[in-house]
């Protein structure tokens, strides 16, 4: 259906404002490592982690806000809620870590 | 009660340091017989704590343990079968397995909190030891670089056990 032409407008004006489009952030464990590790990202967006290791992963909020456990070859995500720096790790790994720097 | 905890976790540390076999650089077929080994004995201690231990993180840190070992361990079968290489028992994994037996037979004698204590700081021992030997001597000597590379990779993971186990020790 095509929106109707006021319905446009109002967006092209909000377009301004508001955050452009969610998009999906897309990161790779592989070798014992997140790749890449930092990413930038806006609230509303998804990031989604896949496990090309041969092992069970972890992608875990050090706040403890999400833990997103990935079995080998699979494919997790969570939604970002909040701006902020998120640091995170494997929790069966410790030394992979990573960080989403999460603006408004 | 605390001293005899302290003496028991002393002889565990005390045990678990393993001597890499001094002497000519092994070959491949020794080197994944050490690594093999070496993941065997630490599905063996995890399933001993998963019989023991009723502690919360004790008992998710031995399931890692078996899971990322076991995993490891089906990787280096199937690349010895593949490379046609034929294990082989050296000085290095008999030490090992030799001192993986003192190790367990003093686990065996502890129980409740001694036993999660002994365990969590063997783990650290363990996982520094043989990321030692993986550093130091296994991996400069593997010549195969699928092996090579298998072995480079087990260290990552073994590294991150060893933080793992760290955590473990330091919580209880
Ligand atoms: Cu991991």
């Amino acid at each position: 259906m095509a929106p109707k032409p006021y319905l446009v407008a109002t967006c092209v004006i909000a377009a301004f404002a508001a955050p452009a489009a969610a998009e999906t952030i897309r990161i790779e464990m592989q070798n014992l490592g997140y790749s890449p590790a930092t990413v930038s990202a806006h609230v509303g967006d998804a990031v989604e982690w896949t496990n090309g290791d041969f092992l069970a992963h972890t992608a875990t909020a050090r706040s403890k806000e999400w833990d997103v456990m990935l079995l080998p070859k699979k494919t997790g995500r969570i939604v970002l809620k909040r701006p902020g720096e998120i640091e995170y790790y494997c929790r069966f790994h410790p030394n992979m870590v990573g960080r989403i720097s999460v603006a408004e | 009660m605390f001293p005899r905890l302290l003496a028991a976790s002393a002889a565990l540390l005390f045990g678990a340091g393993v001597v890499m076999a001094q002497g000519a650089k092994p070959n491949d077929a020794q080197i994944a017989h050490i690594a093999y080994t070496a993941g065997q004995i630490d599905i063996k201690a995890a399933k001993l704590a998963l019989k023991k231990s009723k502690n919360k993180e004790v008992r998710a840190f031995a399931q890692d343990m078996v899971r990322d070992h076991t995993a490891v361990n089906q990787k280096a079968l199937a690349l010895v079968k593949k490379l046609n290489v034929k294990p082989e028992d050296n000085a290095t994994s008999k030490s090992l397995v030799q001192q993986a037996q003192g190790t367990e037979a003093s686990l065996k004698k502890l129980n409740g909190a001694a036993f999660d204590k002994a365990y969590a700081d063997n783990e650290v021992e363990y996982h520094k030891t043989v990321n030692g030997a993986l550093e130091s001597t296994l991996i400069p000597s593997a010549s195969n670089p699928e092996l090579k590379e298998l072995l480079q990779t087990g260290l990552k993971i073994f590294q991150g056990h060893q933080q793992h186990a760290e955590q473990v020790a330091k919580s209880l």
